[in-house]
């Protein structure tokens, strides 16, 4: 199936920025599911609130969007009830670590097999931009005139210690890797978390002096290396991309058919 | 496996925002922004079919084609 006609094409030009890298997300994910084979029935995607879970009506799935932060909860119903799906949920920064924060870590504590993509921007794009649980220190945003004082999460080591079994990371620049993860981890059966460096030239890059979308995405070459590598020894500043966790553990619908079946015998 | 040959540049100039990323990473320098700021393939006879603009393109409006 050609990429496009797994889109609602009747909702773009999308209302995305110019030069957003949630675009290129979209792009990955789309070129992800063409690789895999999948018919558009076979995938539910559940978002948030926020820019990026504005690509849930974009994509021609079975599509629900939801309350912010709340995207994990609801996908967590369909995958119980339809646990032979594919669902994907696509979330913000914001929506997925500080709104949603409780939701995304007992999500990968449950090892339900849900592929979420977080799209990390640093930043609440939509609404003006705020600085985010992601934005770290010395950044400038909306709320932070005089720069931002607070430290950012690891969404990596966070997944990894609440107990997500694939965790991966990559950025718009290096979108070939991300369609690769994406791909992996929607195969992967277990809670996968996909975090995705995406630039938001309209706030992030422009309160950051950071230039436009190209130079941003040109950074993201310069600040990440592949996992293991030696530079990341020398320059601890590096950030890593690739998989960190690949593992089996017992899957969330798979235990509970187990409960089910227990139950039913009295 | 051959090397793929362009066929053909299918740009949405619709749906194209002029970003300006898949000229800045053209390896080859094939793109430009016209003055409408939507990009057209200026130097078609030097793509490579690399694919690099149309994997990172935000807007999904380049398609290239190959023979």
């Amino acid at each position: 199936m050609a990429l496009k006609d797994y889109l609602r094409q009747r909702f773009f030009p999308h209302m995305w920025c110019p030069g957003c890298g949630h675009g290129t997300v979209l792009n990955s994910l789309l070129r992800a599911v063409e690789q895999l084979g999948l018919s558009k029935n076979e995938i539910v995607m559940a978002s948030g609130i926020g820019c990026s879970s504005r690509i849930s009506g974009y994509v021609d799935f079975h599509t629900l969007h939801t309350l912010h932060g709340r995207a994990l909860a609801f996908a967590t119903g369909v995958k119980l009830s339809q646990p032979e799906l594919n669902v994907i949920v696509p979330m913000g920064d914001g929506d997925a670590l500080a709104i949603g924060g409780n939701h995304f870590i007992h999500a990968c504590r449950r090892n339900i097999d849900i592929t979420a993509i977080v799209m990390n921007n640093r930043i609440y794009g939509m609404t003006g931009g705020q600085f985010s649980p992601m934005s770290g220190v010395g950044i400038n945003a909306t709320t932070a005139p005089f720069q931002n004082i607070d430290r950012d999460f690891d969404v990596v080591k966070m997944a990894t210690a609440a107990g997500a079994t694939f965790v991966a990371r990559s950025t718009t620049y290096h979108a070939q890797q991300a369609a690769d993860l994406i791909k992996q981890a929607i195969l992967h059966e277990g809670f996968s978390v996909v975090e995705i460096l995406s630039q938001c030239p309209t706030h992030f890059g422009r309160k950051n002096k950071q230039g436009a979308a190209a130079d941003m995405m040109e950074r993201y070459k310069d600040i990440t290396v592949p996992v293991g590598s030696k530079k990341k020894a020398e320059n601890p500043d590096l950030i890593e991309r690739g998989i960190f966790v690949q593992e089996e553990a017992p899957e969330y619908c798979r235990e509970y058919d187990k409960i089910i079946a227990k139950a039913m015998k009295g | 496996m051959a090397k793929k040959k362009l066929k053909q540049h299918h740009i949405d100039r619709d749906w194209c925002k002029g970003c300006g990323i898949c000229v800045h990473f053209c390896p080859k320098n094939v793109l430009e922004l016209d003055d409408m700021d939507k990009v057209f393939a200026a130097r078609p006879e030097d793509c490579i079919a690399c694919k690099l603009c149309e994997i990172r393109c935000p807007d999904l409006a380049i398609e290239i084609e190959t023979e």
